[in-house]
Formats: C-alpha cells, sequence, structure tokens
C-alpha cells in the first residue's frame, strides 16, 4: 500500500497546538489550586498548631548521642569505658549579650582569661542554630552548684550530664588502644553531619580512631517542644540510638604490665603476638602516658610538657619506631639463602674476621675482630656471624635479598588494624635510583645482609616477621581486634566497615625442612653454651629461638672501633631481640627494642624472657599444661 | 497624510506607546508582570535576607542584568534562533560533556566549566533554553502530530543532556531540562496514548527496580528523598521548620519584616529556595494567593502568545517555556510546604540567585521576540 504523502498543514498543526495550550492552561489552574490548598491546609486548618510551635520557640529535633562502645582485653577486663559527666553548654541564641554571658560565667567560676579565650574558641564552633556548645567539660560538685545559684545571670547557660569516655587503666594502652578527643574542625568537615550531631568526640589515635565507625554507632533523635526559655515541656517524638559495638581486643593486661615491668623503666618498645592467630597480646612503647588527659581537652602547659620531653612520651615506638633490624633480620635472610640454593646446611666459607669483596680495598668487619675460622649456617646464626652473612648476601643478591625479606614482610605495612603504622624500608636498586639518582653499590647488598644500611623496620614488622617463622612461612596479619561483638576483623572488612587489606601470600620455601634448619639456629642462640644469648636461654623451662640484634644510633668510621665510653648515653646503639617459644608448639612470638641498650643479647633477650614467662608460665613458675609440647603421636594400626 | 494638525486624543497616545514598544520588539504585558514580580521579589527578599542591603543590590542588578539580556534576544527573529539550534545544542552537549570529564567541583558538585581569570559558569544553566528550542526546531520540521519515530530521536535528545545534569549531580536542573523538551512534545500535539502508555509503564517499572536492582542503602536514600521527615536531623530540618513557618502566617501574616521563624536564623536557605516560606509567614495566604495570581497571570500571557504565535517553532518553544516555568513554581512551592521531595529549583524572580533569573529573563525575551517578530500579510 502506497504511503499517503505528508503535506504540512500549518492550519492542523495551529489547531492542535491551541488545543493543548487550553490543556495547559487547564493543568496549571488546577496545580496551582493545590497549592493554595495546601497553603489553606497549613495556615487555617493547621494555623492554631503551626503558631504554637512557632511561638513557643518551637519545635527542637534534638539528637541523641549514641553511647560509644566499650573496650575490653582478651579477658573482658574493660579498658575504655564512658563515664557520665557534667558539661557546661551555652545556646548562643538564647544567650542573648554572649560576649557578657562568658564574662558572668568566668567570674562566677572564678577562672582565668585564658580559660576565656578557650570558652570563646569552643563557642565559635556552634554548629545548627538553637544548638547547646559545650564550652566547659567535667564540672565539679562546687561549680555545678555555683551556676545554679547564679542561673539567673546566666541566660542559656545548661548544665548537661553527658557520657564521656574514660580509660581506667591510664597509660596501660595509650599507644595500642588510644584515645579520643573533641572533634576538631578538619574532621568536622569530614564527618556525616548529621551521623554526629550529638557527638562531641571521636577517635584521635589507635585502635579508637581505626575502629570509630564500628564504635560509634548510630544517633537517634527526639522531636520536643521548648519554651521561650529552652526548657524542655514536652517530647514529641523519640528514635532511640543505637549503641556502638562493644571491641574485645587480643591484649591482655597481664602481659601488658608484664612487659612494661620487664622494660624496667628504660625507653623502649615490646611486641608479642601470637603466631597461629596474630592477635596482637601485648604492645608497649616506654615511657607511655596518660589518654585521659586528651578526652576533654589537654591543656597547653601538659601538652608541651608531653611533647618536648627528651623521652618522647607520644612517639609510639612500636608502630612509628624506625631502626635497622641488624643481625635480627640473619635468620630470615638464611632462610632465603636455603630457598634460593645459593648455601646449604652444610656449606661452609672462612671468616678471618672481616669481609672483602674482590678488587676493593675496604674491610667489612666481622663483630668478632679475631674471626671465627669456618662457619657453617648454624654457627653463623648462634655466634651471629657477619662474615658468613656478608657473603650469603652477596651470592643472593639485593633483587632476591629484596623480593624475599619484603615477602616477610619488611618495608610494607604489616598489620591489619594498627592505623599508624610506618611503612619502614626494604631498599632496592629501583628505590635508590628513584631516591637519590644513584646506581646500587655491591657494597650496600652486603651490609643488608647483617640488616644495616637503608633497611629500615618498626619493632612490629620484626615481631611479625619472626611470628612468620613460627609460622613456617604461613601469613596471618597481626591484629589488635579479636570481635566486635562477634564479628572478626574479616568479617568487619568483608562488610567495609573497616579497609580492605589482602594477606601478602604466604612464604612457601622449597622444602618445609629449611625452616627447621633456621630455627634450630635460632635455638642455638639460646640453648648452645656458646650462643650470644645462652646466659637468658639457661634458665628457661621450655626451648626458644631467638635472635639479638644491634641498631646503630650514629655511624662510626671505616676502622673507627666502638667504644662506649666516648659515647653519649643518646647514642649508643638500640639493642633489639626477637624470639618465639616454644619451639615445638609457638605461642608467642616477641620483639624488642631497648632505646640505647647496647646489647641484644644483653639487655633485650631478658626482656623477651620475662615476657614470655609471663605468657607460659602458670603461677607456681611451671609451663602451663595446653603448652606444653605434645607426646610423640602412637602410631596405632 | 492630511491630519498632521489634528490634535491628539488619548487613545493615540496609547496607540503610538504601544508601537514604540512594538518597534523595541518588547511585549508590553509580559515587561509590566515582570516589574511588578521582581518589585515584589526584592521586596520580601530584603526581609528574608535579614535588611541586607548588599544582597538586595547583587539581586537588583542581575535584575538589571536579565533585562538586557532579554531585551537583546528579543530582538533576534525566531527564524533565527531556528538556524543555530542545532549548533547550540551541539555545543552546549559538548560543554556538559566537558564538565563531566573536567568540570570545577565545588559543594561536592561538578557543574561548573572553570577558566582561571576569566569566567567561571555552568553550561546546564543555558541548556535550559536550548532544550525546548531544539525539540522544537527538531519536531516543527516534520508535521503535528510527532510520529513515533520523531518521539524516539527527541527523547534521545532530551536524554543525553538530562543524564549527563544529573551527574554532576544536579536532580533539580536535570529536572527542568526534562520537562522543558517534554512540553515541547506535549504541546506538539503528543497522543495521549504515548501520555498514558509512558505513566503506566512507569509504575512497574520503578516498583520492579524497588524490588530487584536498588541495594538497600539507595532504598533508604529514596526513602528520605521521598520523606524528608524521617530524616528530621538532615533534609527533614528544613522542611518541619518552613511549614511552621508559613502555617504560623496564618490568613493575613505577621507583617513585613515580623516573621519570627526565618528572622531566628531557624529557617536555613531563607533567602534562596525556601524564601517561600518567608512570604508565608510575613504575608500570610493572602499573600501567597497575590504571587501566585501574578504568575498565572504570567502564564495566561505566554499560553496566549503560544496561541498566536506564527510558526510552528515558535509555538512549540514559547509553550514549552510558559510551562516549564511553571514548573519552577509548582516544585519550589510544592517542595517548601512539604508537598513534594527536596530538590534545589527556585522560587522564580523571588529566590536571589543571579543567574537563574537572568535564565529566566532571556526565556521571557524569547517569548517576545515570538510575539513581536509576527509578520501580516496585508488584509484588504
Amino acid at each position: 500500500m502506497p504511503q499517503p504523502i505528508r503535506l504540512k498543514d500549518h492550519e492542523r498543526d495551529a489547531r492542535l497546538v491551541r488545543r493543548r495550550v487550553v490543556v495547559g492552561a487547564v493543568l496549571v489552574v488546577m496545580l496551582t489550586l493545590v497549592l493554595v490548598a495546601r497553603a489553606y491546609y497549613l495556615q487555617v486548618i493547621q494555623y492554631d498548631h503551626h503558631t504554637t510551635l512557632a511561638e513557643n520557640n518551637r519545635i527542637h529535633v534534638q539528637p541523641i548521642p549514641p553511647t560509644r562502645g566499650l573496650i575490653f582485653d582478651r579477658n573482658g577486663v574493660i579498658i575504655a569505658d564512658n563515664r557520665p559527666s557534667f558539661s557546661l553548654t551555652v545556646t548562643r541564641e538564647r544567650a542573648g549579650d554572649w560576649q557578657a554571658v562568658l564574662d558572668t560565667l568566668v567570674q562566677v567560676l572564678e577562672l582565668t582569661s585564658e580559660d576565656r579565650a578557650i570558652f570563646e574558641k569552643r563557642f565559635r564552633q556552634g554548629r545548627r542554630p538553637f544548638e547547646p556548645v559545650p564550652i566547659l567539660f567535667e564540672l565539679t560538685e562546687e561549680q555545678i552548684a555555683r551556676i545554679a545559684v547564679n542561673q539567673f545571670r546566666l541566660p542559656g547557660v545548661e548544665v548537661t550530664a553527658q557520657l564521656v569516655r574514660h580509660y581506667p587503666l591510664g597509660e596501660h594502652f595509650a599507644q595500642s588502644v588510644g584515645y579520643v578527643g573533641r572533634i576538631n574542625e578538619q574532621e568536622l568537615k569530614k564527618l556525616d553531619p548529621v551521623d554526629y550531631s550529638g557527638t562531641h568526640h571521636i577517635g584521635k589515635t589507635g585502635a579508637e580512631k581505626f575502629y570509630e565507625n564500628v564504635l560509634h554507632g548510630e544517633v537517634g533523635y527526639e522531636e520536643v517542644e521548648t519554651n521561650a526559655r529552652g526548657r524542655v515541656l514536652r517530647v514529641l517524638k523519640r528514635t532511640e540510638p543505637q549503641s556502638g559495638r562493644d571491641l574485645t581486643l587480643n591484649l591482655d593486661l597481664r602481659l601488658q604490665q608484664a612487659a612494661e615491668a620487664a622494660l624496667a623503666g628504660r625507653r623502649g618498645a615490646v611486641v608479642a603476638i601470637e603466631p597461629a592467630t596474630g592477635g596482637i597480646l601485648a604492645m608497649a612503647s616506654q615511657p607511655s602516658f596518660d589518654p585521659n588527659l586528651f578526652v576533654t581537652g589537654i591543656s597547653f602547659k601538659d601538652y608541651a610538657a608531653l611533647r618536648d620531653s627528651i623521652d618522647r612520651p607520644l612517639y609510639n615506638r612500636v608502630l612509628r619506631g624506625l631502626y635497622p633490624p641488624g643481625s635480627t633480620i640473619k635468620p630470615m635472610v638464611a632462610a632465603a639463602g636455603l630457598d634460593a640454593g645459593v648455601i646449604t646446611e652444610r656449606s661452609r666459607i672462612f671468616d678471618p674476621g672481616y669481609y672483602q669483596l674482590p678488587n676493593y680495598e675496604h674491610k667489612y668487619r666481622n663483630w668478632n675482630r679475631n674471626g671465627e675460622g669456618w662457619v657453617d649456617l648454624q654457627l653463623a646464626i648462634m655466634r651471629s656471624n657477619d662474615t658468613y652473612f656478608y657473603d650469603l648476601a652477596l651470592k643472593l643478591g639485593v633483587r632476591r635479598l629484596h623480593d624475599y625479606l619484603y615477602g616477610m614482610g619488611i618495608g610494607r605495612r604489616v598489620s591489619i588494624d594498627l592505623g599508624e603504622e610506618a611503612e619502614g624500608l626494604m631498599p632496592s636498586p629501583e628505590w635508590k635510583r628513584a631516591r637519590y639518582r644513584q646506581a646500587w653499590y655491591p657494597g650496600e647488598t652486603l651490609i643488608l645482609g647483617i640488616g644495616q644500611g637503608y633497611m629500615q623496620a618498626t619493632p612490629l614488622q620484626l615481631a611479625q616477621a619472626t611470628a612468620l617463622v613460627a609460622n613456617k612461612g604461613r601469613w596471618v596479619r597481626p591484629r589488635l581486634l579479636r570481635s566486635a561483638a562477634g564479628l572478626t576483623p574479616e568479617q568487619l572488612m568483608a562488610d567495609g566497615q573497616i579497609p580492605q587489606v589482602e594477606t601478602p601470600p604466604d612464604v612457601v620455601l622449597k622444602d618445609m625442612k629449611y625452616w627447621d634448619m633456621v630455627s634450630n639456629g635460632m635455638q642455638q642462640v639460646l640453648h648452645n653454651p656458646r650462643g650470644t644469648a645462652f646466659k637468658v636461654g639457661s634458665q628457661a623451662l621450655y626451648r626458644i629461638a631467638g635472635k639479638s640484634g644491634t641498631a646503630q644510633v650514629v655511624a662510626i668510621k671505616q676502622g673507627e672501633k666502638y667504644d662506649r665510653s666516648k659515647i653519649q648515653e643518646r647514642h649508643r646503639d638500640h639493642a633489639l631481640f626477637i624470639a618465639f617459644a616454644p619451639v615445638e608448639n609457638p605461642q608467642i612470638a616477641v620483639a624488642v627494642m631497648v632505646e640505647n641498650g647496647e646489647s641484644g643479647s644483653g639487655v633485650a633477650a631478658p626482656v623477651v624472657k620475662q615476657v614470655m614467662d609471663a605468657w607460659l608460665l602458670d603461677d607456681s613458675g611451671q609451663l602451663k599444661a595446653q603448652f606444653r609440647p605434645a607426646p610423640p603421636a602412637v602410631e596405632s594400626h | 497624510m492630511g491630519n498632521f494638525d489634528r490634535t491628539l486624543s488619548s487613545e493615540d497616545v496609547v496607540r503610538r506607546r504601544a508601537t514604540l514598544l512594538q518597534r523595541l520588539h518588547i511585549d508590553g504585558w509580559l515587561l509590566l508582570i515582570l516589574l511588578v514580580l521582581a518589585a515584589g521579589g526584592l521586596f520580601v527578599l530584603y526581609s528574608a535576607s535579614g535588611k541586607n542591603w548588599d544582597t538586595l543590590l547583587k539581586q537588583a542588578s542581575s535584575f538589571g542584568l536579565g533585562l538586557l539580556a532579554m531585551f537583546i534576544v528579543a530582538q533576534i527573529e525566531p527564524r533565527f534562533m531556528a538556524r543555530w539550534v542545532p549548533l547550540a545544542y551541539l555545543g552546549g552537549s559538548a560543554m556538559l560533556l566537558y564538565v563531566e570529564l573536567f568540570g570545577y567541583t565545588a559543594m561536592g558538585a561538578t557543574r561548573w566549566i572553570h577558566i582561571p581569570g576569566v569566567i567561571r559558569f555552568q553550561p546546564s544553566e543555558f541548556m535550559k533554553l536550548i532544550m525546548p528550542a531544539t525539540i522544537a526546531w527538531y519536531l516543527a520540521r516534520g508535521s503535528l502530530p510527532p510520529r513515533l519515530k520523531h518521539i524516539c530521536i527527541s527523547l534521545l535528545l532530551i536524554g543525553i543532556p538530562f543524564v549527563l545534569v544529573l551527574k554532576q549531580p544536579d536532580l533539580g536542573t536535570a529536572m527542568l531540562i526534562l520537562a522543558s523538551g517534554a512540553f515541547v512534545l506535549f504541546m506538539g500535539g503528543l497522543r495521549w496514548r504515548w501520555i498514558s502508555a509512558a505513566v503506566a509503564a512507569a509504575v512497574p517499572i520503578a516498583v520492579a527496580m524497588w524490588f530487584f536492582v536498588l541495594h538497600d542503602y539507595q532504598k533508604q536514600r529514596i526513602h528520605t528523598f521521598l520523606d524528608p521527615e524521617s530524616d528530621p536531623l538532615g533534609s527533614g530540618w528544613n522542611i518541619i521548620q518552613s511549614k511552621a513557618a508559613i502555617g504560623s502566617g496564618g490568613v493575613f501574616g505577621k507583617g513585613w519584616l515580623l516573621g519570627t521563624q526565618s528572622h531566628l536564623d531557624f529557617l536555613p536557605e531563607s533567602h534562596t529556595d525556601f524564601i517561600i516560606a518567608v512570604l508565608g509567614e510575613e504575608f500570610g495566604l493572602v499573600g501567597i494567593c497575590l504571587l501566585l495570581m501574578v504568575y498565572l497571570v504570567l502564564i495566561g500571557r505566554g499560553l496566549f502568545i503560544t496561541a498566536q504565535a506564527q510558526t510552528l517553532f515558535g509555538k512549540l518553544l514559547a509553550g514549552s517555556i510558559t510551562m516549564t516555568f511553571f514548573v519552577y513554581v509548582f516544585v519550589n512551592i510544592g517542595m517548601v510546604s512539604g508537598l513534594l521531595p527536596v530538590v534545589g529549583v527556585p522560587l522564580p524572580f523571588i529566590s536571589y540567585g543571579g543567574t537563574s533569573l537572568v535564565t529566566l529573563m532571556t526565556g521571557f525575551g524569547v517569548l517576545m521576540s515570538v510575539h513581536t517578530h509576527r509578520k501580516w500579510i496585508a488584509q484588504a
């Protein structure tokens, strides 16, 4: 059928549009009537209701902050709880001349002009209209009484009770659990304004910060009617807030206290990990500080004292302290050498007391300048022979050394939930080119073999690498959290509540026996009479595998000897020791750093043993039954 | 020409004035209503801004700029506009795409093209006028009512800028762009069965999306969007307060500058999107009805121009601009009074904000151009 040819019919088009104009006009009039009807409904029918609301200063929506989740140690001891505290709030819109009100307040409470400056600063951070702004916390009974008496002179000023974070154990967990503090302006910009509308504190460091989402909970609110003075007359509607989740950490108060006691007032760091679960059992950085100071705002003076102290209590040595791992890296280098096939358990080298690269003058010294003669793997670890490891590092080459050690966690963040963790550094030729625009020298490979040079690791990374050896290469990321109301860190990750981190691939050696060879060498360190830490190992009721190390603070020139008498106390080497035990069934891996402690075996090793004893021995000083090596399995047919 | 010596009657004066306006291509009625609206708007704004002269002066100068834009656009013949529309559409879409890829971000939205030191503007604002012009141009080439093919192509033409603006994200402007295009189709006689089919299809699609596609958090967001009062600390705060403001105004209002809600900082955005709450509180039901009446007269004049327009392009464009203007009014008042979800649409000529004022005035310039460039075939 042929299509009819369509001609433009202007008259018809015009009629069509005109009809639509009429339809449009009717639509507009009808919808306008809807608007008029709505205005009539609000302004005539509901007039009384709205007038009351508006006249009485009306309807208020008050956020009800959720209760922050509590934090427990692994045995249910409370580390962080919430304590009722009275604070003073001012509502700007009701205060009238608020400058005068602040003046009166300062006078009534007998405060200083410095306090007034802080008040003003806090006051200016007010958020939505008619929101009371807290300006003074932790009111005493007397202060509350004074305000009550002078209430008539203080319009818009109220005393309110709220829950404030409290850390009953004080400084024990300042470095791991961290603390909360008042929300500052930068944080305010990033936060969900609704969710945090009733909250004045936020996690600033440690687990408090990392698990902020989990701990915070959901805000509730109530619609209240108030009179002109701001007194609540009645609650119109209330939605309950949802408390945050409680956290149970892997930390153990007793072990934590033991670790701190073991450091005996020295500056240093202790980390203890349960190898099977990655749970951090203790984490001490000494000296520490009282986190309660930060909760309601630390005074300038207190803060300056903490910040400027030469002992650096605010410095988290476990997570932020970067040290060349020194000889503690040798077991890991040995595992790499065995797997790469450049050494065997039997292969030996001769140590004249130093090592020289072919065609180079420079002598790389063994710590024992007399030399140790023929050295094999066991002896090399036991005696911490530098010459052996110079040679091993050169045979491995920097490329393989980097890949193995990075694979074991050196130079990368290893934990799941320690947000402040430093990355450390596992150098490579590419890194050096990018950083210094210089080629890699063979000598730099040599000193990597004994954990010196550019390499830097945190005590946490060392503890993790030790746990990895105890686990025979199986990776378990260290974590503070045991469970958050039944959820493991992995479940929280899958749920998107904490950042996703992948577990690095397990370190699989060609032969599992290589791990035993490394472990054997580490046992000799403590249990062989020639071992560097035999003094400590000989007193142990269980077998320990460990390794000492020292981290240089200041460099020593070629040909110069380390002479402690010439060196200032603060410039002495840091003492390191890593270990795990019992070797048959590893329960605990520990890394210890004693600042300016000089001797890994002499100073750091006893600390390790004290921590292990606290974990492994029962009250009568015997190895706990569950940690005893399993009796050899009886084969049954 | 023998009547030079005749005295001018009053009738002659009116005719001559009309002629002067016509020579300037200005529609007297529209101009009068716009001036009334703008004057009333400044009056309300003075109160809503907390007696802020700076705000008032800025708004007045924006209005002056808008008058200039209107005057210039009114000089352009509709035929000339139609010729350049396709290019404008391509240019506008390209700018929107540029915004999507490299745009300047402020307040969580990417809406601006920013050439440092030279200019910063929102291309989506131009699109509000380019969109109806494009569809009008496209439909005016064929005959009415549009057939399925034309409808599909029109929807595609509307869809591209709509999606780009929606992604900025700017729901209010995206909706206005969509409406301006859709009204051209409506004016072009889009068959009722297509319209009812579209409405009928929307319901099951929405239901299916709700149950099978959307995540819980998305549902939650839609829920607070549709029912802001369930979120009284967030967007619900504005609605609760603006309803109280309007409601407490009663029939005659509390009087100019005497609104308590708006003057006690209860009402956020009181001088921009929520200004009708100030008007409702201070001038009551009477004030709102009066404003709506002025709007109706303006829309009536626009529809009259539509019906009188000579070319099909002119008819469709004028009709769409007029109807879209009503969408501004309805959506804004509807949202402030708690009938509709909150989207960022200003109250035309009353809300503070220069950009939308200039765009609106330009739109009315187009209406004037359509009306004053008619050619009369001499009749004996």
